[in-house]
């Protein structure tokens, strides 16, 4: 008895530890006083503010013009890896899988060190397009693993079953594996999504002066202390943001494992 | 023949992606490590181990032993806090679980950098804690509750304690509770029974709660950087240094090797284990 009872003040401990930051944040996104030691009254001015900084709305825009770019070549090139890995067997299959899983378990600073020395070695102008292929190759490796945990219950009898009604490959690709992966290629895409727009360390390392995204937004007001109440308008709407983006991709994940077999 | 043409062709684009923009990068660091800086930020041509010199520096053997203490404790920490939150959870009827455990993940979801930063604001001089401690008489007038290692630590136990969380939880809900039963019918106290037979019966989760918080820890940069400060810089901090401030690429590959190293025996076993463990 007494063990459950400790367990249960530590899970109300622990929530409230999780997010009573975020709800101090969000509380002072809307006070008067700019550094939010008390409550000095309700405002709306540090939205209106953030709506006209146009170096944030800038980065906004970077972070999904990049997300989406991001998003589209990792759940593609990440589908395909999972397809691959899980039909074939081979040396080069093993290879391939080592390339995909290592990044997943390397430091992340790590891995923008590597490629920032890699962009600098060959030539290549750090700035969007930089960023966008770091941003595909992290995420093309959560893409992989999410897809290949999906091809498990795939039933493999759907391609012969196909095959054997006279559909040609591109027919089978396209309307028989296309739609059963669909669903966890919206979950993989909403992963990789959601990755991009969070990542801050290796974009950071990447990105040359125009490409700033929101993250780096925020660390450069944060670092400077300049318009801090800005920032805790922005932080707020981005909280509230993922909070929705998270819920959906929960019920979507949520059905994808429960549809009937 | 012709599977192993198709599987050529449906392999190359992730597999070249991944040669190109992650392997290459990756031996390209390595070989970078052992090359000598030249005074215009860029490499010279021979080999040599003037950048692993840094390490002869006090400063930066300190940053090493830092780097390692702060990752054990935080995960230490992290697992200490997940064990209690994902038994409490597994203990729940069916329909409250997924809601619980979705409420100790979204915050997770939420941006890194937000959630640093929220504690930043929370722990600055004028912020709402230090008020709090001060009206209460806590803390005294001029005590700082930024950049310290203690701050460190606690903010990234904050970050990385939901993915603590979700394997352990995936452990224990696998775990038979009909044996804690056993152990109270043979006499065990309950505090026994959990040390001796659900610990061991969880210890799968455990291990990849480690690895999932340990590895991130070691490669920090925003939590000491943000939170920190120059007391409390780890090795991602010099790393970022090297590369921004005064442009010693040898020397900055050479700390991430050094980083790479550290977290090699962790990256090693994670890798070797079933993908199934840690979902």
């Amino acid at each position: 008895m007494k063990l459950s009872r400790l367990s249960t003040l530590c899970f109300i401990a622990v929530i409230l530890f999780l997010y009573a930051p975020l709800l101090v944040l969000m509380a002072n996104s809307f006070n008067v006083s700019k550094y939010g030691g008390q409550w000095t009254g309700f405002t709306w001015q540090w939205y209106d503010k953030l709506w006209k900084d146009r170096s944030t709305m800038e980065a906004l825009a970077n972070t999904l013009k990049i997300g989406l770019c991001a998003t589209v070549g990792a759940t593609l090139l990440g589908t395909l890896a999972a397809w691959c890995l899980h039909v074939y067997r081979s040396p080069l299959q093993r290879l391939h899988l080592m390339l995909t899983e290592l990044p997943l378990a390397v430091p992340d600073i790590w891995i923008g060190v590597a490629m920032q020395l890699f962009f600098v070695s060959v030539s290549w102008e750090l700035g969007y397009s930089s960023v966008i292929a770091a941003h595909i190759t992290f995420c093309l490796c959560y893409v992989t693993a999410v897809m290949m945990g999906r091809l498990q219950s795939f039933d493999f009898h759907l391609i012969d079953a196909a095959r054997d009604l006279g559909a040609s490959h591109w027919q089978v690709a396209w309307r028989v594996v296309l739609p059963v992966l669909w669903p966890g290629m919206v979950a993989s895409a909403l992963l990789a999504f959601i990755l991009s727009l969070d990542d801050f360390v290796i974009t950071f390392f990447v990105s040359g002066p125009g490409a700033a995204t929101l993250p780096s937004r925020v660390y450069s007001m944060a670092k400077t202390s300049r318009n801090l109440p800005v920032i805790n308008a922005l932080s707020t709407l981005l909280i509230v943001g993922t909070f929705a983006l998270a819920l959906i991709g929960h019920r979507l994940m949520g059905k994808g494992t429960k549809a009937p077999r | 023949m012709r599977v192993n043409s198709r599987q050529t062709v449906l392999t190359a684009p992730s597999f070249l992606w991944m040669l190109v923009l992650f392997a290459w990068p990756a031996l390209h660091l390595l070989v970078m490590a052992f090359r000598p800086a030249d005074v215009t930020g860029g490499v010279g041509a021979g080999w040599t181990w003037e950048a692993w010199t840094v390490f002869a520096e006090p400063g930066y053997l300190e940053v090493l032993w830092r780097t390692l203490w702060v990752s054990l404790v935080t995960t230490l920490g992290c697992l200490l806090l997940a064990v209690p939150v994902a038994w409490r959870i597994s203990r729940t009827s069916v329909q409250w679980r997924s809601w619980m455990l979705l409420l100790v993940v979204l915050p997770f979801w939420t941006s890194f950098l937000i959630r640093v930063y929220a504690w930043r604001v929370l722990l600055q001089a004028n912020g709402p804690l230090a008020t709090l401690l001060k009206s209460m008489g806590c803390i005294r007038e001029d005590a700082m509750l930024l950049y310290n290692p203690t701050a460190v630590v606690m903010v990234m136990i904050y970050t990385y304690l939901p993915m603590a969380v979700l394997p352990i939880y995936a452990a224990m809900e696998k775990f038979d509770p009909a044996l804690l039963d056993a152990a109270a019918d043979l006499g065990a106290r309950p505090w026994q029974a959990f040390v001796k037979v659900v610990l061991p019966g969880i210890r799968k989760g455990l291990i990849a709660a480690a690895l999932l918080v340990g590895i991130p820890c070691l490669g920090s940069y925003v939590v000491p950087d943000m939170i920190g400060g120059i007391d409390a810089e780890m090795l991602g901090n010099k790393i970022g240094q090297r590369l921004f401030s005064d442009r010693n690429l040898p020397q900055a590959a050479a700390l991430a090797t050094a980083l790479a190293m550290l977290a090699l025996p962790a990256v090693v076993i994670a890798l070797r284990r079933k993908p199934e463990d840690v979902e």
